[in-house]
């Protein structure tokens, strides 16, 4: 097996991930785009820790820890996106600068 | 007789004496006797005022205890002689000056332990009476410990330093019990009276002992006898100087003239202070330190001893004048006590060393007496004046007779214990050649017996002057005044020339210190001319003063002026010595204080002054040029610089999420071509 399309289709997954989260406008998609990023990643992982052969399936531990993170994340974004949602009546991210100086 | 009494101390003989002596369990543990004392004053203190005397009991315990060891060694001295001196070594100065606090247990000081404790005993057993729902009862019978606590560490010192210890702080306790009432001013100037003049003489008492240390190298009384027996040279140089020392230290607490201007005024304490103070601490301080060191007087310090003598003579002969005139009771006794230290301090000065301290001994006891009486006579008409009395024979007369046995002593009427003692300095002055000071002294006996003849008169004799109705004592005062009648009337007999007790001859031998007494005249019997002579002289003074007296005469003006008139002013005036001593004071005083003033004024004040401008100055400098510019400067730069970056800098905190992204995108993109580039 050659690691090098597997590769590809990782950084084609991030690089998409990328771009959804600099260019949507809409905070759920934004947090699409994050989980998009994380699984690329988690196919790196796979990826290297089959060409590998570890014996204690390091790449595969690290992918689940990974996969729970995200899920944590993506419970509270969702929260977060829903407060300022039912406060402002819109997702889009360029209108809540709330933070700002 | 120098040279036999040199050749007694020279070693065989030395030695000799001290083989016949003995020491023994109560000699080599008398420590306890000065140690006492001061544990009752601690539970005085601490658990005075929960007891049912207020810590009366506590002291009369530690005298009654005190009083049995030394009456043991009393026996035991007069039956065997003892002879001891223990020491602890506290610290040493230098190579070899060490300082020690010990015991001494001679004849002298076992007569001293035996006055002081059981005089003191009967005294603070009537104390219990006289101050029964007094102010600071608890406080008054600490004081009254540590007074008796003091005179017994002096009178049981071996050295000057432990002497110096208890002087002090007989003086100290002294100021704390003149001042008892201390709510009225004169009370607790008395106090201070009393505290400064002594202090002034302690100077001297103070040198002379430095002196000794430094050319004895030993503060050691026995030392100091040694050295004065053998004429040390190192001595001999200084005798003079530490001699003259010595006695202007004894010269304050025996009140000898011109110093005697405290005593009169201590009466401003409680009549049993006035008692233990006259009787057996405090005063006799000073004439046992003569009699402790009587060798240096005798050998060395021959020069001023005819000093010591006209002193002495002044004051035995015009405080007693003195007496004749005071209208309070208490007074009298003082004038009085102040006379009868002259006779003492007179025979020590002309070599009657058993003459004067066996006159402190019968002295302490019948005035002990006299001032307990006349207590007992204050309590029952709560005035201190004799014109406020009169008449009180029918309503006391238990202390009415133990006062005339007291008096009758005191006038040297035979054959109470006063005439003893006083013959015998009589008989020492004329055998050492002081004659015409003899012939003073058989005056001053005179005037005593006047004296205290008056006193009976104006208070026992004629119609009650006074308000209310006057009782005899209870008998917790009365038994005290019976028992130092008992003692008044017979101690003086055990010093009869030629009559012996016991097995060591009689007060003179029991008297004798380690070191043999040099040039102390023993007369072998009694000498009945000149006791003729004294004993006519005091009765001439009580017929005088039957005369004068006996009739009841109606006013206080006539009663007094009986005098000549030339000398009552003066006498009235105390001879202007307090006068005096307050214009030596203020003359010392003000042109010093002025003087004082002015330096304080213009060149203490203008120093501080010049010294706050400089500062000021100084720190406007600093606050102006150094501190606004130079500092402050700066600490702004800085904080101008931050608040200018953080103005600009906060920009970049957009809010927009995105933007953010942008940029740790952008980094990592950054980062990713670094790698590859330079990795």
């Amino acid at each position: 097996m050659t690691l090098a399309p597997v590769l590809v289709l990782a950084a084609l997954l991030f690089s998409l991930g990328v771009y959804g989260l600099l260019a949507r406008r809409n905070a759920v998609l934004v947090l699409l785009a994050i989980e998009l990023m994380l699984n690329a990643v988690n196919i790196n992982l796979v990826a290297f820790e089959a060409m590998l052969q570890d014996s204690l399936a390091t790449g595969q531990v690290f992918a689940i820890f990974v996969i729970t993170v995200a899920a944590a994340e993506v419970g509270i974004g969702l929260a977060i996106v829903l407060l300022i949602f039912r406060n402002r009546a819109t997702a889009n991210v360029d209108e809540f600068s709330l933070m700002k100086w | 007789m120098t040279n036999f009494l040199l050749a007694a101390a020279e070693e065989e003989v030395h030695s000799a004496v001290e083989a016949a002596y003995t020491s023994g369990f109560w000699a080599e543990y008398a420590w306890i006797m000065l140690v006492i004392p001061w544990i009752a004053v601690l539970g005085i203190i601490f658990f005075g005022k929960r007891m049912k005397y207020l810590g009366a009991e506590i002291a009369i315990g530690m005298l009654a205890f005190n009083t049995i060891w030394a009456s043991i060694l009393f026996i035991l001295n007069i039956t065997k002689g003892v002879v001891y001196e223990g020491a602890v070594t506290i610290a040493e100065i230098g190579s070899n000056l060490i300082f020690e606090l010990g015991w001494v247990v001679d004849g002298l000081s076992i007569m001293m332990y035996f006055v002081v404790s059981f005089v003191g005993l009967v005294i603070f057993i009537y104390a219990v009476g006289y101050m029964k729902g007094d102010v600071r009862v608890t406080w008054f019978f600490a004081s009254f410990t540590i007074f008796a606590g003091s005179m017994l560490v002096l009178v049981g010192a071996p050295n000057l330093v432990q002497l110096i210890i208890g002087w002090e702080g007989v003086g100290v306790a002294s100021y704390l019990l003149i001042g008892h009432y201390w709510e009225q001013k004169e009370n607790s100037s008395a106090g201070m009276k009393a505290f400064f003049t002594n202090k002034v003489a302690d100077i001297g008492l103070i040198i002379g002992a430095i002196m000794v240390g430094v050319t004895l190298g030993t503060f050691k009384f026995s030392e100091l006898s040694n050295a004065a027996a053998e004429h040390a040279d190192s001595l001999a140089l200084v005798a003079g100087m530490i001699g003259a020392l010595l006695f202007f230290g004894a010269m304050g607490k025996s009140a000898q003239f011109p110093f005697h201007i405290w005593l009169p005024d201590a009466m401003a304490g409680p009549t049993p202070v006035s008692a233990l103070m006259h009787a057996a601490t405090m005063v006799t301080a000073g004439v046992y330190l003569m009699a402790r060191t009587f060798p240096l007087y005798q050998n060395l310090a021959e020069d001023i001893r005819p000093w010591m003598v006209a002193i002495a003579t002044i004051t035995l002969f015009a405080m007693g004048l003195l007496a004749l005139v005071a209208d309070d009771i208490k007074k009298v006794l003082a004038y009085s006590t102040v006379s009868q230290l002259g006779y003492m301090m007179v025979a020590v000065a002309a070599g009657g060393y058993t003459a004067g301290v066996f006159h402190l001994f019968t002295h302490a006891f019948f005035k002990a007496l006299l001032f307990l009486g006349a207590g007992s006579v204050i309590h029952a008409v709560h005035s201190n004046n004799m014109s406020d009395m009169g008449g009180l024979r029918k309503d006391m007369p238990r202390t009415y007779w133990t006062f005339v046995i007291g008096s009758a002593a005191l006038a040297g009427i035979i054959p109470f214990s006063g005439f003893w003692s006083k013959d015998e300095i009589l008989v020492t002055l004329g055998h050492e050649g002081y004659t015409a000071v003899m012939w003073i002294a058989i005056a001053g006996a005179f005037i005593t017996a006047f004296y205290m003849t008056r006193a009976i008169m104006l208070t026992f004799h004629g119609s009650y002057k006074g308000h209310g109705h006057p009782h005899e004592s209870e008998p917790v005062m009365t038994v005290p005044l019976i028992i130092l009648a008992g003692f008044a009337a017979v101690v003086g007999f055990l010093n009869i020339p030629g009559v012996e007790f016991g097995g060591r001859g009689n007060f003179t031998q029991w008297l004798g210190m380690r070191e043999v007494v040099m040039g102390d005249h023993h007369p072998t019997a009694p000498d009945w001319g000149m006791a003729a002579i004294g004993l006519g002289a005091a009765l001439l003074g009580v017929l005088a003063g039957l005369a004068l007296f006996a009739r009841d005469k109606a006013t206080q003006q006539e009663r007094d002026k009986f005098e000549i008139p030339a000398l009552y002013p003066l006498l009235r005036r105390k001879y202007y010595m307090d006068d005096a001593a307050l214009g030596l004071v203020w003359l010392i005083k003000a042109p010093f204080a002025r003087a004082i003033d002015w330096i304080n004024d213009y060149i203490i004040d203008g120093v501080v002054n010049t010294m706050g401008f400089l500062t000021a100055g100084l720190a406007q400098l600093v606050y102006g040029g150094l501190d606004q510019r130079g500092i402050d400067l700066g600490f702004n730069a800085f904080a101008y610089a931050s608040g200018g970056s953080g103005e600009r800098l906060r920009r970049l905190q957009t809010g927009r999420v995105q933007q953010y992204a942008s940029v740790f995108v952008g980094a990592a993109v950054m980062f990713v071509i670094g790698f590859v580039i330079f990795g």
